[in-house]
């Protein structure tokens, strides 16, 4: 008998796969339902952010790094805002530093929330996701009060944030904190010993801490294979340091602990929300220095050098002098940096933005190797991928 | 005793009826649901949605062709033109937004020296063709004359803050 030679099935996941979050195509070699090599295809969703920002002035670019990570916006801006004031050399007030930590943490919840419970969507949970979009909506509704928009913020400002949040913002804040542990337990109580959940999650896309390492893995990718790195700690930036937070870390770095973490992560953040509330001081939200910040309307309309400064800085911008930062940040998804050089002009002359999603979708092809088409689906989702920071 | 009880519960698929008993009990709990576009959603003062020129009580247009919000665009959306007027005011003669350009950032009105555009509560502009998305003076002006009483009650709310 002649020999007879099979070829491997080769399938398209996505770009439209509901499952793939977003544009995401892999191209999957299968063995009958078993992956041989996913190869994932980025660049669907690019916009040229980085170019984009070499053309725009400091207040210009800020509004496109909420673009990237779109699930948890501000998070993102904090990382240019925080390497543009190195640059600058400017510290900035406390009661700004604590709204930025305070923003940043609601982030994290709504970037867990809505992570966790697609992620448990794709693995067959459909009501988990129900529960937290109504969370999500007040955690937007947070966003819209303090800075007009739901999720395009634009809030974190070189300097501190731009207006002071509304009164009776922090009240609501700690009326939904109070409960939120109830709606995490719920949610624990539907998936964390379910046994369907686990047969699609324990064991699957297991990543080792030396494979972390080696693939640049960060946040709570790394954390679930049991290293406890957490830029808030190891390097802290704001007020963190001031702040009690633990990091929770997992065991076996499988797609059920990575989920666990996560649940952990976002106890830990309500904690961080509650001393940030409790601590904030008064006063400004800005720095003063009035070459950076745009004065106050009414200083604007009153005064004549305020009005100078007000058309120099809306037209031409500010001035950075020439060097250059790497500054990172711990975004929800991970260790989200901002290499930036200045020449001393309006505009950065180079922008290179390391986000952490990218070297999650590198991972892809090994993490799959050997599973089933459906396990595919979630180590995607586990792994919290968005592609407006994979592709920029 | 204690592996027993979980080889019990494991057997009776406890957690599966934990969970059921828990999405039951949702069912009895007051409704998230809003009955769009009955009823719609919370917006506060500082949100930023569809764009508009406003006038003065008077019925003067605010807009002195100072070009901030052009030159502050990140998305280089916006288009001024302006002549001095007979009476010798400066004054725009073409004042265009591409609402698809439009990032939504807020920049023009934070550098609007007179808050002639603003961002208006108006989040229901959708169009049925793109063209219609490239708002003139006209439009923007007829935009400020619809929601004039909303915008000047946000500005007012917001006004301590700015």
């Amino acid at each position: 008998m002649a020999d007879v030679k099979i070829e491997n099935y080769t399938m398209n996941f996505g770009p439209q796969h509901p499952a793939a979050h977003g544009v995401l195509r892999l191209v999957l070699e299968m063995d009958g339902e078993v992956v041989e090599r996913a190869d994932p295809h980025i660049g669907l969703l690019h916009r040229g952010t980085e170019k984009l920002i070499e053309y725009k002035t400091y207040t210009q670019a800020l509004p496109y790094f909420d673009r990237l990570d779109y699930v948890a916006p501000m998070n993102q801006e904090h990382a240019f805002a925080l390497a543009t004031e190195k640059l600058l050399g400017i510290e900035i007030p406390k009661r700004a530093q604590y709204i930025r930590v305070l923003f940043n943490e609601i982030g994290r919840i709504g970037s867990h929330l809505l992570n966790l419970t697609t992620y448990a969507l794709d693995v067959g949970a459909l009501t988990p996701i129900l529960w937290a979009f109504e969370e999500r909506e007040k955690v937007m509704e947070f966003y819209e009060r303090a800075c007009g928009a739901r999720l395009h913020a634009n809030y974190f400002r070189v300097g501190g944030v731009h207006q002071d949040i509304p009164a009776g913002l922090l009240d609501d804040v700690g009326a939904w904190f109070d409960h939120m542990p109830a709606l995490l337990d719920d949610i624990e109580g539907l998936l964390t010993n379910n046994r369907i959940f686990k047969q699609r999650t324990v064991d699957i896309g297991v990543i080792t801490a030396d494979e972390c390492y080696a693939w640049g893995m960060t946040g709570p990718v790394l954390r679930a294979s049991g290293v406890p790195w957490d830029l808030r700690k190891s390097q802290p930036y704001e007020v963190y340091s001031e702040l009690d937070f633990d990091i929770p870390i997992g065991k076996n770095g499988d797609c059920y602990d990575r989920y666990l973490v996560r649940i952990e992560e976002m106890k830990q953040s309500l904690r961080l929300i509650k001393q940030c509330i409790t601590r904030i001081p008064d006063g400004p939200v800005m720095t003063t220095d009035g070459k950076i910040a745009p004065p106050s309307r009414g200083a604007m309309k009153q005064s004549m050098e305020a009005l100078i400064h007000h058309f120099k800085l809306y037209t031409e911008g500010y001035h950075v002098p020439a060097g250059q930062t790497y500054t990172a940040v711990e975004a929800p998804k991970g260790e989200f940096g901002v290499y930036l050089i200045a020449d001393g002009t309006n505009k950065p002359y180079r922008c290179k933005i390391r986000a952490p999603g990218f070297a999650f979708l590198q991972a892809m092809d090994f993490l799959s190797k050997g599973h089933m088409l459906a396990d595919a689906v979630a180590i995607i989702g586990s792994l919290d991928i968005v592609f407006g920071e994979i592709d920029r | 005793m204690a592996s027993l009880s979980a080889t019990a519960r494991s057997f009776l698929l406890w957690e599966l009826l934990a969970g059921m008993k828990l999405t039951f009990s949702y069912m009895f709990k007051k409704k998230a649901t809003l009955n769009y576009p009955y009823e719609k959603g919370f917006i506060s003062p500082r949100f930023r949605g569809e764009h508009v020129l406003r006038r003065y009580a008077n019925g003067e247009e605010r807009c002195i062709a100072c070009k901030l919000c052009e030159a502050i665009c990140p998305a280089q959306a916006i288009t001024i033109e302006s002549e001095p007027r007979e009476d010798g005011s400066r004054r725009t003669t073409r004042y265009d937004i591409d609402m698809t350009k439009c990032i939504y950032c807020g920049l023009c009105q934070e550098a609007c020296p007179v808050d002639a555009i603003v961002e208006g509560p108006n989040f229901e502009f959708a169009t049925e063709t793109r063209e219609e998305l490239f708002y003139n003076k006209a439009k923007l002006l007829a935009n400020g004359d619809r929601w004039e009483v909303e915008i000047a009650a946000n500005i007012a709310a917001d006004a301590p803050y700015r």
